[in-house]
């Protein structure tokens, strides 16, 4: 090395300018989303709020008399299709996520259905309203019913089960296995008594981000089939139905003004299911995080 | 229980047939755990044989060429004609839209998200990020039609199309942020602590250690977030139905109408199309052609992530 003086210009204040500049782009790019999420929901507020009403809770679809028009049919069948999924994907997946991390050898075959699940995960959802169309609705002949639907939203958010309860099962610490199996408990006893109650605040987190994606999904379901106008509410498993991100799009879709006045109330409706979910997973998540002492304590 | 409590037992007998039992028992449990493990297979298994089976269908109608280097689509008019090349082009102008919103506005909020934001104000804006990714595509579809186009868009360029591409890759571009936001996030909160301080120490600025020491070092994060959110946009189907309209056709002009891949799948499902038909089967040609392009993007994205991770220590 040379030992020369260098002729080294710190520029300082252009630095020091350059900066502040770009602190301030980042600071517009966070507030960006923020903004965006505002003007979206005064907009929805502002137009749907009007036709809001315990009439528009307990009407039917109206094309006639947009006035007159309500979403129970569609609430109901949201409920109808939530229930099921739920009972359907929960387990399967929950269980999925068991076997990949507390039993599974590390083979090919699971090295296999770890890729596999990351890749199902990015799969459209418009994909799996294809996969239900052929299998629930034509194959199994279950026809547009709420089965087809709830299957179809199983299949579709049972990836993001998975991956949410292995984070979760990831996070207790071996030695709470140890522990159990060094009294003589067997393996399922250790998995049911110790590690899965450990993971529940973090796998329940992971399950409503889940639902509540599939309560907003409305392409599978229009794939197979459900109803853009239903004036009944379904009593079973194998009625036709509609549901509330289905009847927001044909109101939408219509030219009319009155009736994009209906979408927007039923948004209103839509997202006061959801961001009371997303609060309280996330509330749940930063209580497990806070309590969760042990991760950092070293045991 | 295997465990006795208590006096030690006498009663070997019983003993080991509850034992038997208990092992039996632990089998099958992991057995039924492997089979539901195994449905991820099947559902993976089923997408390829639905696809491809009713594509095979449909190409013994219609010459692969044909598809594939068409340039009209008009599969439900008289006279008929099968090139997906409008469709395909309308979903990259829509996607390619969205990356152009998003990637700043993403990658930026990453950088602020880690290396300028105080504990408490990403403790609020993380969250923020998330119900912003919550909410259903249909509430922005919804938004681009009745908001960004008449009361943003027109009233600034006054021959934009009720239904165009830009507000379609507006919206589809501000669904996305938060997945760019949140795995550039984890991609820069990887990077070494020390890695920094080293910056810092040659008196570097905040704005040099971000843009010249924790992107370059997190690059294969970026990217991979980058492909994983453009899966996700090719993929979006609600908004950009309803925001860029149903008019298949060979365009670069943002302010047009055109029509997406999954856009063209809902306007058939809408109306009532009986199985076996050819109208039917363009519905699994489309499919397939969406699921290959978005499982090459996916696959590549994770490539990128193993194979370049920078591993420190």
């Amino acid at each position: 090395m040379n030992a020369e003086p260098l002729d080294f210009q710190p520029g300082l204040a252009r630095r020091r300018r350059a900066g502040r500049l770009f602190t301030l782009a980042l600071t517009a790019a966070g507030l960006a989303g923020i903004g965006f999420l505002i003007v979206l929901l005064a907009r929805v507020l502002w137009e749907g709020a009007p036709s809001l009403s315990r009439d528009f809770l307990a009407n039917f679809p109206s094309v006639l008399n947009p006035p007159k028009a309500g979403v129970k049919s569609a609430l109901w069948g949201t409920v109808w299709l939530m229930t099921m999924t739920v009972l359907v994907s929960v387990p399967i997946g929950v269980a999925t996520a068991v076997y990949l991390e507390e039993h599974a050898p590390n083979n090919r075959l699971t090295r296999f259905i770890h890729l596999n699940i990351a890749n199902l995960a990015g799969v459209p959802s418009i994909v799996y309203g294809i996969l239900g169309l052929a299998v629930f609705v034509r194959w199994m002949h279950f026809d547009r019913s709420v089965a087809a639907g709830a299957l179809t939203l199983s299949l579709l958010i049972m990836p993001v089960i998975i991956i949410a309860s292995r984070e979760a099962l990831l996070a207790v610490p071996q030695s709470f296995r140890h522990a159990a199996l060094a009294l003589g408990a067997t393996k399922w006893q250790t998995i049911r008594a110790h590690v899965l109650p450990a993971a529940l605040p973090g796998i329940i987190t992971g399950v409503i981000l889940a639902v509540s994606r599939a309560i907003g999904e409305a392409a599978p379901l229009l794939m197979i089939g459900a109803l853009t106008y239903v004036a009944f509410v379904p009593e079973g498993p194998f009625d036709a139905f509609t549901a509330l991100p289905i009847q927001i799009f044909d109101w939408c879709d219509r030219p009319q003004p009155q009736f994009h006045h209906l979408a927007a109330a039923g948004i209103l409706v839509l997202l006061s299911i959801l961001l009371p979910m997303n609060a309280v997973a996330v509330a749940l998540r930063a209580w497990h995080t806070r309590r969760k002492a042990w991760q950092n304590s070293g045991i | 229980m295997v465990l006795v409590q208590g006096e030690p037992s006498t009663d070997d007998e019983g003993d080991r047939a509850m034992t038997t039992r208990v092992r039996w028992a632990e089998q099958l449990i992991r057995h039924a755990l492997f089979a539901c493990a195994l449905l991820s297979i099947v559902t993976t298994a089923g997408i390829v044989w639905v696809l491809a089976s009713e594509s095979f269908a449909f190409f013994r109608e219609v010459s692969p060429f044909e598809f594939f280097l068409g340039t009209r689509w008009a599969p439900l008019l008289e006279p008929r004609s099968f090139g997906i090349l409008p469709l395909i082009c309308g979903t990259f102008l829509v996607a390619g839209g969205a990356l152009l919103v998003a990637i700043p506005i993403g990658m930026g909020t990453g950088i602020y998200l880690s290396e300028y934001a105080r504990p408490w104000v990403r403790g609020i804006l993380k969250p923020i990020l998330e119900i912003l990714a919550g909410i259903p595509t249909v509430v922005y579809g919804y938004f681009a039609l009745t908001f960004i186009t008449p009361q943003v868009l027109r009233p600034l360029i006054p021959q934009t199309e009720i239904f165009n591409v830009a507000s379609a890759a507006i919206v589809v571009g501000v669904m996305i942020i938060p997945t760019i936001a949140s795995l550039c996030d984890d991609a820069f909160r990887a990077v070494p602590r020390t890695l920094r301080e080293a910056a810092y120490a040659l008196s570097a600025t905040r704005l040099e250690v971000s843009t010249r020491v924790v992107v370059p070092a997190a690059m294969s994060g970026v990217v991979a977030a980058v492909l994983l959110a453009f899966a996700r946009a090719i993929g979006e189907t609600m908004a950009v139905t309803l925001a860029a309209g149903m008019t298949p056709k060979l365009t670069l002009n943002p302010l047009e109408s055109v029509q997406t891949l999954t856009g063209y799948i809902v306007q058939v499902s809408l109306g009532d199309t009986p199985a076996g038909t050819i109208e039917y089967q363009t519905i699994f040609a489309c499919g397939m052609t969406l699921f290959l392009i978005t499982l090459t993007i996916n696959i590549v994205a994770h490539r990128v992530l193993k194979r370049f991770r920078e591993v420190y220590e």
